[in-house]
């Protein structure tokens, strides 16, 4: 799978000191994380453009994961688990006082390595999910309207339109994760953030699942972690790379990809480690 | 085998000698692999012979005595044949209910609360006590709630012998609430909170719900289980050889029932008590069938 021509034109300038242009969906400044005394996340400073792919690269343990959830206040759920710094949403701090992690959420949706569709619910249940619990909860109508429109958007609408009522763990797993990407869609968040999402896929419904990642560009800002440095190449405009908890480099995926400025990120991409 | 790699051409002399000690190994393994079946088989045999035994037994001596009568008259005088244990019945199911009412909730509260907070000093005491409740013989626990609640107010009654049993019930409903949560993958908690879910929203919509199958399986054999506890009543509800379905005064049940009919010298009784203990066993297959149902439709469709 080629990566379309235009994506380049959407490629940002994405140098780690960039300053807040306006353009800048979410700024993070000076991160570190712990899980009690382990510190995995160590100063990280990135911006993240508005409607772009972002892909987090590094080996396991680097701290991909554990960044990933601090942008929606996920890392906290964690007993002993601890941040500071900043991570700004359209100017505000999602760690400030008063901002409720649960508020965040709505806004940040997030899809994880391995698909979770709620066993207990059917397929239309399954994406409603997050409908429910929205402050201001649409009318059955509306919200089977919405139930359309986001499976449409993860691509499954023509696999699953037809057994809305059916239980979702009877579809496979790649369904199960465009069906979790749905889920995450249908309460419109304005990042998503994806965790390794298809780690656990076939090649296939890794290719339907990437080629749905690009598509969601236009309308939403997209952080991915993956393992996978040509996933990374094929759907990102910009690429970051972290290692020991530290963000090495981060720039526009093209020039990464080509001529990466550090040279832990040239080994780290040519297969000297990691 | 190394030495049975090469098969070109007529088998040597050594090759068939290893051919055939394969042969008897072959054998032997299979020999001690029927054996193991066949006792196998006979364990489990055994294993529901009692309950086979018992079945009959109690159809054979108790089966006349099980009709529409049974289910709707009061007990006769010793020397008239027939009349029913409709009270005793009625009472068994009421106080049951009772037990559900106070064992449920506070038992399916715990064990949540055992799930969502493992390791905390609170949770290891309550798990540690909820195991020693368990084991406590049921003596102990009617003498106990003849102590709190029969004594203080002088009179028997059909609540004291409920929460009774309701007492018996929590430790088993709070550890297999425990269990089945902690079924449910982390991976769906954080799916809900990510989404947005509060906490407690996703304990009960998403965790509970997940879990609840199973829950309600354990519910019922828990109930099951105290349908035919007889020594926790003793003291409490007492037993009542006439109508009644107040709370507040003694109530008939059946194992009560059984157990006076049993010791006594009447011939009529005896054929009673053989009915009753048939009827209490027929509950308690009810309620363990439910269960099963139960269980069945746990992964079924989501509505």
């Amino acid at each position: 799978m080629s990566r379309p021509d235009n994506a380049t034109a959407l490629a940002t300038d994405g140098a780690p000191s960039a300053t807040n242009t306006p353009a800048s969906r979410i700024v993070v400044d000076q991160l570190d994380a712990y899980f009690a005394a382990v510190h995995a996340v160590r100063g990280v400073s990135i911006d993240l453009t508005d409607r772009s792919v972002t892909a987090i690269i590094g080996p396991s343990g680097c701290g991909k994961s554990t960044f990933l959830r601090c942008l929606n206040r996920m890392h906290e759920t964690i007993p002993g688990a601890r941040v500071t710094g900043q991570v700004r949403l359209d100017g505000q701090d999602i760690y400030g006082n008063g901002i409720s992690p649960v508020a965040v959420r709505r806004q940040v949706g997030m899809v994880f390595q391995r698909p979770t569709p709620f066993p207990t619910m059917s397929i239309r249940e399954n994406v409603a999910a997050g409908l429910v619990v929205t402050d201001r909860k649409p009318g059955r109508k509306q919200q089977e309207e919405i139930v359309e429109r986001a499976l449409k958007r993860a691509a499954l609408w023509d696999e699953v339109g037809d057994r809305l009522k059916m239980s979702a763990t009877g579809l496979s797993g790649g369904q199960q994760q465009r069906l979790c990407i749905a889920r995450a869609l249908a309460t419109d968040p304005e990042v998503l953030l994806l965790d390794e999402p298809t780690a656990s896929l076939d090649p296939i419904s890794t290719q339907k699942v990437e080629e749905l990642i690009y598509e969601l560009r236009t309308d939403v800002t997209v952080v991915i972690v993956t393992h996978n440095m040509q996933q990374a190449a094929r759907v990102s405009d910009q690429t970051a790379f972290l290692l020991g908890g530290e963000l090495i480099e981060v720039a526009p995926t093209e020039n990464m990809f080509t001529s990466p400025q550090d040279e832990r990120t040239e080994s780290y991409i040519t297969g000297r480690f990691g | 085998m190394a030495a049975t790699n090469g098969w070109a051409g007529a088998p040597s002399g050594r090759q068939r000698a290893v051919a055939e000690r394969t042969e008897r190994t072959i054998r032997r393994r299979r020999l001690r692999s029927s054996v193991m079946i066949g006792l196998m088989y006979v364990a489990a045999a055994v294993a529901i012979l009692p309950l086979l035994l018992i079945v009959i037994h109690l159809i054979r001596l108790g089966g006349s005595s099980v009709n529409l009568a049974f289910f709707t008259h009061m007990q006769r005088s010793p020397g008239e044949s027939g009349g029913g244990m409709a009270n005793a019945i009625v009472g068994t199911l009421i106080l049951i209910g009772i037990a559900s009412a106070v064992g449920l909730p506070v038992g399916i509260g715990a064990g949540l609360y055992l799930a969502e907070k493992r390791t905390t000093l609170l949770a290891t005491t309550v798990r540690f006590l909820a195991d020693v409740l368990n084991g406590l013989p049921s003596i102990v626990m009617g003498i106990f709630a003849w102590e709190l609640l029969v004594k203080p107010v002088r009179h028997f009654s059909a609540l004291a012998g409920g929460i009774a049993l309701g007492a018996m019930m929590i430790p088993m409903v709070t550890r297999t609430t425990e269990e089945m949560v902690r079924l449910v993958p982390i991976s769906l908690r954080e799916a809900a909170l990510a989404l947005g879910y509060s906490r407690w929203r996703t304990s009960l919509s998403i965790v509970l719900r997940t879990a609840l199958g199973g829950i309600v399986t354990g519910a019922l054999v828990a109930m099951a289980r105290i349908a035919g506890e007889t020594a926790p009543l003793l003291f409490t509800a007492l037993g009542n050889q006439f109508w009644s379905t107040s709370l507040r005064a003694p109530i008939a049940a059946l194992p009560l029932q059984i157990f006076n009919y049993a010791i006594s010298a009447y011939d009529e009784w005896h054929a009673q008590a053989w009915a009753g203990a048939l009827v209490l066993v027929g509950i308690v297959f009810v309620i363990s069938l439910a269960a099963r149902v139960a269980t069945r439709q746990r992964y079924g469709a989501g509505d």
